[in-house]
């Protein structure tokens, strides 16, 4: 039953660290978006229309974008360990 | 390079008969495989399996790998294998390779959101998204709406992997012709198989069976990239068939572009985005989530899940290079089946032993997922109808008994689902399930930020995009059905076609935020709210609390227990 000693505030957090990982999320998400402006076959990489080629590397875009989020969401939030309120007896085994 | 290679194509031989040594390496895996299954209840094993943290979650003790290869197994299914490139080949880009921005986008939600759920359930001992909700609104209503989507959406789903075992059955030639009985067994004994396994092991049997799954998937897929394109004269000459084919159908009807033509564009966007966002709503990408052992096992996860997207880029293109290859595939009826397009590829242009190897990836990856899916269906029912609404003194064993014989049902219903009804309608009830689940979201992933919306504007909110979609679906006709025949349909005010989910998750979002300002003005109770602040933010470590269910709490307006559950303040 150990309750936080804060409940009702989250972990201290780097502001701008986490609005940086914020807009590394957002980024592959936005370039998908303007589906009329990728949606043509030149020009092509190898034999790959643009369409098909465009989207692909979105893909690795978007592994690069969330791991520079992982690593910056670890430095932005560094986790607290749990800090129990009062006494860090076991339980006392009322409700 | 490749494209100076003279195009030498195998011709196509729908309905060859057996296929005697793909259908002998099919089994020799699908055996060894089986085996696994049944070993894995010992593996990294808890005190025992009897309750829903063991049986249902694993232990909630999967690492980094574990869990990648099960999100893995659970989001690309063999109706993922057989379906996108199915649709690459049938209906080109729109509704095939939307698959591909559905992924991408998929990953920064799963970053933003699942982590925060992650933790809360690891807090509050949550197994499913109707425990969640319940907890975060006190409302027991609303709970079971959530459950009931979450459960009913999830059955043809479950279907759906079983057609995808079919159709690699058909294209080897496996099952008679004759009556009914001769014609399925195969089917009903990779069923019976999947249930055994299920029913004694748990969620730990799919997650060793994915790695077999994954790692024969990415074999096969990566051969099959590489060698066939070579085979049927070159990427150029695939592009080039393509386009032909784009070009030879009227714009007019549309049938089928290689592009996205301009009236697809809202339409492109709205399917990959509504998808995404629904995906992680569905009780068994929830059950995947909750399995891992850390929160941060979810984020690091997140970001090397993007991996299976090429893949499975790569996998839609077998749909085109189906197309150069000239596949016809016609099923054992004699009819045009486009979803044997990918077998029958394989059946054509492959020698028949590493057909065979193919087949047991794609029939492998129906059963990982059509495991994980009745095991998270399976507990939905016991956590959030049965327990939550039937027998609320339930024991902790008693409710993975439950959840095992659900587990079963649940299977028994897919697959008579699958013997009985035209295939058109698992998969139609798919879409349908789509737009369900996606009426989910607000209640959720809304919840793990804020308590502001009302819980009874929430369940409103709901109930108003659940009708508006099944009558927005109800009225989409195809060539193959009058009605539920697609998932688009013009959305209002815009007046494009669109994913029908989305244009429901916003009027559901509406909803809820205009009866949220209502509901507050009245004064009606917000109920009580057993989460705070801080326990989003919870790691593997951190203690858990030894909550009662009690429902007779929420009734009474009483507080779960004198140290915690607070009203939110705001």
């Amino acid at each position: 039953m150990a309750q936080h000693k804060f409940p009702d505030t989250a972990p201290p957090a780097d502001r701008r660290l986490q609005v940086l990982a914020g807009i590394c999320l957002l980024l592959p998400m936005i370039a998908l978006v303007p589906v009329g402006w990728y949606s043509r076959t030149t020009p092509r990489l190898g034999a790959f229309p643009f369409f098909i080629w465009y989207q692909m590397a979105l893909v690795i875009f978007c592994v690069i974008c969330t791991s520079i989020a992982y690593v910056l969401v670890q430095k932005a939030r560094p986790h607290v360990p749990f800090q129990a309120a009062e006494e860090t007896t076991t339980d006392g085994g009322e409700a | 390079m490749t494209s100076f290679l003279p195009a030498s194509a195998n011709p196509s031989h729908p309905g060859g008969g057996l296929n005697a040594a793909a259908t002998i390496v099919l089994v020799l895996i699908f055996l060894l495989v089986t085996v696994m299954g049944f070993m894995a209840s010992r593996w990294r094993r808890g005190k025992d399996l009897e309750s829903l943290d063991e049986w249902g979650l694993g232990g909630r003790s999967f690492g980094t790998w574990i869990t990648w290869f099960l999100l893995g197994g659970d989001l690309y299914t063999a109706y993922t294998f057989v379906a996108v490139p199915a649709a690459m080949f049938s209906a080109g880009a729109v509704s095939g390779f939307f698959a591909v921005p559905y992924t991408i986008v998929l990953y920064p939600i799963i970053f933003f959101f699942m982590s925060r759920m992650w933790s809360v359930s690891h807090r509050h001992g949550y197994v499913t998204a109707g425990d969640f909700v319940r907890g975060r609104y006190g409302s027991r209503e609303l709970s079971l709406a959530i459950s009931l989507t979450g459960f009913v959406a999830t059955l043809p789903y479950i279907a759906l992997q079983l057609v995808g075992i079919q159709a690699v059955l058909e294209v080897a030639g496996v099952g008679g012709k004759g009556n009914w009985v001769a014609n399925d067994a195969p089917l009903f004994v990779a069923f019976l198989v999947l249930a055994a396994y299920t029913y004694t092991s748990g969620l730990r049997a799919p997650a060793i069976i994915a790695f077999v799954k994954d790692i024969l998937i990415y074999l096969v897929i990566i051969i099959a990239v590489i060698y066939l394109p070579t085979k049927v004269g070159g990427w150029h000459h695939i592009f080039d068939a393509v386009h032909a084919k784009s070009e030879s159908t009227a714009p007019a009807d549309a049938t089928f572009s290689d592009t996205v033509g301009p009236k697809a564009q809202w339409a492109y966007v709205t399917l990959a985005f509504g998808s995404a966002m629904a995906l992680f709503m569905y009780p068994h990408s929830i059950t995947a989530v909750l399995s891992s052992k850390s929160r941060n096992t979810i984020r690091k996860n997140a970001s090397m899940l993007p991996a299976y997207s090429f893949v499975l880029a790569l996998l839609a293109l077998l749909g085109w290079v189906a197309i150069a290859a000239g596949t016809k595939p016609i099923g054992l009826n004699g009819k045009a089946n486009p979803q044997l397009v990918v077998p029958q590829l394989f059946e054509d242009q492959f020698p028949s032993w590493f057909a065979g190897v193919a087949f047991a990836a794609i029939a492998i990856g129906a059963l990982v997922p059509a495991a994980i899916m009745s095991i998270a269906a399976a507990n939905t029912f016991t956590r959030n109808i049965y327990k939550e609404w039937l027998r609320p003194n339930a024991t902790v064993k008693e409710e993975a008994q439950v959840s095992k014989l659900t587990s079963l049902v649940v299977k028994i219903f897919a697959l008579v689902f699958v013997l009985a009804m035209d295939k058109q309608n698992a998969i139609n009830l798919q879409l349908l399930g789509g737009i369900w689940i996606l009426q989910t979201f607000p209640a959720i992933v809304i919840g793990l930020y804020t308590r502001w919306l009302h819980r009874w504007a929430l369940l409103a909110g709901w109930a108003v995009s659940m009708v508006y979609g099944t009558w927005k679906a109800y009225e989409v006709a195809s060539p193959a059905t009058k009605h539920f025949g697609g998932s688009l349909s013009n959305i209002p005010v815009i007046g494009q076609l669109g994913y029908i989910a989305f244009t429901a998750v916003i009027l559901n979002v509406l909803v809820a935020v205009v009866l949220t300002f209502a509901l507050n003005a009245l004064k009606v109770p917000a109920g009580t709210d057993e989460t705070v602040v801080a326990d989003y933010f919870v790691e593997a470590g951190d203690p858990r609390i030894d909550a009662d269910y009690d429902p007779t709490d929420f009734d009474t307006g009483e507080l779960a227990g004198p140290t915690q559950a607070k009203a939110d303040p705001a």
